[in-house]
């Protein structure tokens, strides 16, 4: 009985999170622009989401914008995570702690702290003002990713790489880099995500001509209810989902506290 | 496994390589920033621009002229052509942030009617070629609303309550709240202003949402029955929902005209001046105007369009009908004061 | 293994893009521009206490501390359902839990504008069941809705993550010792997940507390929270000197109420997520 109860209180619980975006992709196929009712399946909103050359110019920049950060990310919070690694504890905590600012700090606050500094030093906001901004924010998770992976790691390893007359660099290539690649990957993947789903501090951070799918879709919800958010919504769905399954594949066990540490993003 | 992985993190590298690549090489055609009011445009003229000139059109929308206004004042972006509207124009200008025109680049500004030229805002008309012209009036539900409008105070009846939209933005709202006490929109009366900002307070327990664009979903959609508009989204909505109608109150109101200006961030006059006078040219001012719906201050446009509409009022009003209209003047400083009243009355 | 060097990239980035512009943003709160140049002063903070602005705030603590209670109370059973040993596929359920969240919050935010309109769907069910359509979008419960609907998951997932490693032999020994299925809970299951419940209460009054997204597309510019003056005095006033004000007192109640909260954590030797 208490088990039915439980399950029934789940079920309402996933009704809640998922009716909402349902409806959303449901009615994306709705041919009617009014929303109450169903006046038959069309695909013409995904058609003009096609021909809507500013949502494609947006895809092109979140896309571009979300690979370049969390390469770069990637790379610099590597190399940052295994110089935090061996660091003394005390410097290690000051470190680890400014690495935290950005992960704690509201979004709103480090979106427009970041268009202040372009402003004032008199940087054009644009497409590198978003970029920098990215890898900003990107940087702690990678490396937030990449710490565990190098407290597992035998130091005997590398010390060995290093007696059979390996260079210091040579054993960090060959021997340390392939042990903690599977926290880079998700540190990788999660920095993607993550720059894809912003919003707040692209909104601050960019300029002219330049705006991602985020900014779009704000801009066009406070314009109303637009059929082609809906397929746009679907589209994003389905690629999140697609994404999700091929990382879920990879890292079957890991993968869930990754998760978590992406939740305190905004 | 290790090879997977490492093939992965080359194929995202190589595929941001590639596609930086792509951006940058991709074109070495002039390219032109223009800022202009979201859906103001027929999308297709810019095609036909891009095409005829071969310049790159990097096309951007705002939202409000302070929106425009910041992000310009900033200096954080560079555009070449801007569309903002009279008293952000005559701010612009103040503040030296506009270049004068070339009026030998665009010949087709002998098509602006005469009414439309050296406005207050721009009394020997250097710097502006308008673009679209309009009033502020009230659209109504003709099912919700049975009763004749004529007047601002309709917006104040609590026979309404909760079915009102009022526009989210400062001098557009307490502009309705002052001529609806009979007082001037460009006021700087201190007590004037006071008692507009005690009228909005206790409008909003009867204002379903302060919005913006979205008015106009929401009209056609029927959420609700009364709403301050500009004309030419009036016309739109009309032709979207024949239940819909506009009316200008005879307190008066605003009238208002929006202009293609060349901002000093510019890198490339010569192709913005271009632009400004492809856009006046017969043809594509028609396409505008008919996709927007505005009113267009273009002598030839008024032929061109549809009877039907030139002989609507709420596109194209008697000039008897605009006896009180004012059009917004720059206050200046003053405007922290209008800033400091509207944020009242939203947090109240 | 003394390779320091590789992380100073790293560090010179934090130190231009995290550090200056937090200092600039002090810089800005604490300075005024007057024709004679640059002035120090604490106008603008003085201007934040005056009762206008100090009504946001409190909306804004008050709407955020509601959406917290109201996670709290819905998310904890929720979180020990999950925990509990109801589904053959757990880890496909909390799965299936997380998954919504990685839908971009806009959207989700948006699917609800779609709901809740005079015209939307649940108002075109009221009016299929004969009753009279109401007024749910644009009001100060729809903001908490979609608050709610966002955050969510950010306090399940703690607790759910604390609840799960609890070690199985305490509510055993409780029971054997002749305690009730009330008592275990109230004497051993909830203390020990007190600190996943504080580390959800942070996580979702931090966000709640900053957005403005939410209260614009939900609350129709009726309900103007902190977040919301903010992007105001940045993007549409142009008035940095305040908003960088308002933006330090934000970011002081963030750090008050962090700090308050590890120090509870860290009172129940629980593993922190900050």
């Amino acid at each position: 009985m208490i088990r039915l109860l439980k399950k029934s209180y789940a079920a309402l619980i996933y009704l809640f999170l998922y009716a909402p975006i349902l409806i959303l992709l449901v009615f994306s196929f709705n041919a009617s622009k009014a929303r109450g009712n169903w006046t038959g399946f069309t695909l013409k909103w995904y058609l003009e989401l096609f021909q809507d050359r500013q949502i494609m110019k947006a895809l092109y920049h979140t896309m571009v914008i979300a690979v370049l950060s969390s390469a770069i990310a990637t790379v610099i919070g590597t190399a940052a995570a295994i110089g935090i690694h061996n660091m003394k504890k005390l410097k290690k905590k000051i470190v680890m702690n400014i690495t935290y600012i950005p992960v704690v700090n509201p979004d709103i606050v480090t979106g427009l702290s970041l268009m202040l500094l372009f402003i004032f030093t008199k940087f054009r906001l644009g497409f590198v003002s978003l970029l920098l901004s990215h890898i900003t924010f990107n940087l702690p998770y990678v490396i937030l990713s990449v710490l565990p992976k190098l407290r597992q790691l035998d130091k005997n390893l590398y010390e060995a790489a290093l007696d059979l007359g390996a260079t210091p660099f040579y054993a960090y290539r060959k021997v340390i880099l392939p042990e903690i690649m599977p926290g880079v990957i998700t540190g990788l993947l999660l920095a993607f995500t993550l720059s894809i789903d912003d919003f707040v501090i692209s909104f601050f951070t960019t300029g002219s001509g330049v705006s991602t799918l985020s900014i779009i879709v704000y801009s066009m919800a406070r314009r109303g209810i637009n059929p082609k958010i809906n397929a746009l919504s679907t589209l994003l769905f389905v690629a999140v989902l697609l994404l999700l399954f091929i990382v879920n594949l990879r890292t079957s066990g890991t993968s869930h506290e990754h998760k978590k540490r992406s939740e305190q993003k905004w | 496994m290790v090879k997977k992985c490492r093939f992965l993190l080359a194929a995202v590298l190589l595929a941001g390589f590639v596609l930086t690549l792509s951006s940058c090489g991709q074109d070495k055609r002039v390219v032109l920033n223009v800022y202009n009011w979201g859906d103001y445009i027929d999308e297709s003229v810019i095609d036909l621009f891009e095409k005829k000139h071969n310049i790159k059109v990097n096309y951007d929308t705002f939202s409000t002229n302070e929106d425009m206004y910041v992000k310009i004042k900033s200096g954080g972006a560079d555009y070449d052509v801007l569309f903002p509207s009279d008293y952000t124009i005559e701010r612009m200008i103040k503040e030296d942030m506009l270049y004068k025109l070339d009026f030998d680049n665009i010949p087709n500004y002998k098509y602006i009617d005469d009414r439309f030229r050296n406005l207050d805002y721009d009394p020997n008309n250097e710097y502006s070629v308008p673009y679209m012209w309009g009033t502020v009036g009230i659209l109504y539900n003709k099912t919700m609303v049975k009763e004749p409008v004529t007047s601002w105070r309709i917006l104040w009846d609590k026979k309404y309550s909760k079915q009102i939209l009022m526009l989210d933005s400062q001098r557009d709202s307490i502009g309705v709240a002052l001529k609806m006490l009979g007082y001037d929109m460009n006021t700087r009366n201190l007590a004037e202003l006071e008692a507009a900002k005690e009228a909005l307070i206790e409008q909003k327990p009867l204002v379903l949402a302060y919005v913006g664009d979205d008015v106009k979903d929401k009209m056609i959609a029927g959420e609700a029955a009364l709403a301050v508009v500009w004309s030419g989204d009036a016309i739109y909505m009309k032709r979207e929902n024949p239940d819909l109608e506009y009316a200008l109150p005879q307190e008066g109101s605003n009238l208002w005209c929006d202009a293609m200006v060349i901002p000093k961030t510019s890198k490339n006059k010569a192709a913005a001046e271009l632009f400004i006078n492809f856009m006046c040219e017969p043809e594509i001012a028609y396409k505008n105007a008919d996709y927007i719906g505005y009113s267009s201050p273009h002598t030839e446009v008024k032929k061109m369009l549809d009877p039907e509409l030139v002989a609507d009022k709420a596109a194209y009003p008697d000039e008897e009908d605009l006896v009180n209209y004012d059009i917004f003047k720059d206050l200046g400083d003053y405007l922290k004061v209008y800033d400091r009243i509207w944020t009242e009355v939203k947090s109240h | 293994m003394k390779k320091y060097w590789a992380s100073y990239p790293y560090l010179l980035w934090m130190v231009i893009f995290i550090f200056l512009p937090l200092l600039l943003v002090l810089f800005y709160s604490v300075t005024v521009r007057t024709e004679e140049g640059v002035r120090f002063t604490l106008e603008h903070f003085q201007r934040f206490m005056e009762p206008i602005y100090l009504k946001v705030l409190y909306r804004s603590v008050k709407l955020a501390v509601i959406c917290t209670v109201i996670c709290l109370v819905f998310g904890y059973p929720m979180a020990m359902v999950l925990a509990g040993n109801h589904f053959k596929r757990k880890q496909v359920m909390v799965f299936l839990f997380v998954m919504p969240m990685w839908m971009n919050f806009l959207l989700r935010t948006y699917a609800w504008m779609t709901l809740l309109e005079r015209t939307g769907l649940i108002n075109a069910f009221l009016s299929w069941l004969g009753l009279p359509s109401l007024n749910l979008l644009y009001t100060e419960e729809a903001v908490v809705l979609g608050m709610v609907y966002n955050f969510l998951p950010f306090m399940v997932l703690p607790i759910y993550s604390v609840l799960s490693k609890i070690d199985k032999s305490l509510i055993e020994a409780a029971q054997d010792l002749g305690a009730d299925d009330v008592t275990v809970f109230r004497k051993v299951t909830f203390p020990l997940s007190l600190p996943g419940v504080f580390s959800g209460i942070t996580m979702v009054f931090m966000p709640a507390v900053t957005t403005f997204v939410i209260s614009r597309l939900l609350g129709g510019g009726q309900f103007t929270l902190i977040g919301n003056l903010i992007e105001q005095q940045f993007l549409v006033v142009g008035d940095w000197n305040f908003g960088s004000a308002i933006s330090m007192v934000m970011m002081l109640v963030i750090l008050i109420s962090i700090g308050v909260m590890s120090k509870y954590e860290k009172e129940n030797e629980g593993s922190g997520l900050f």
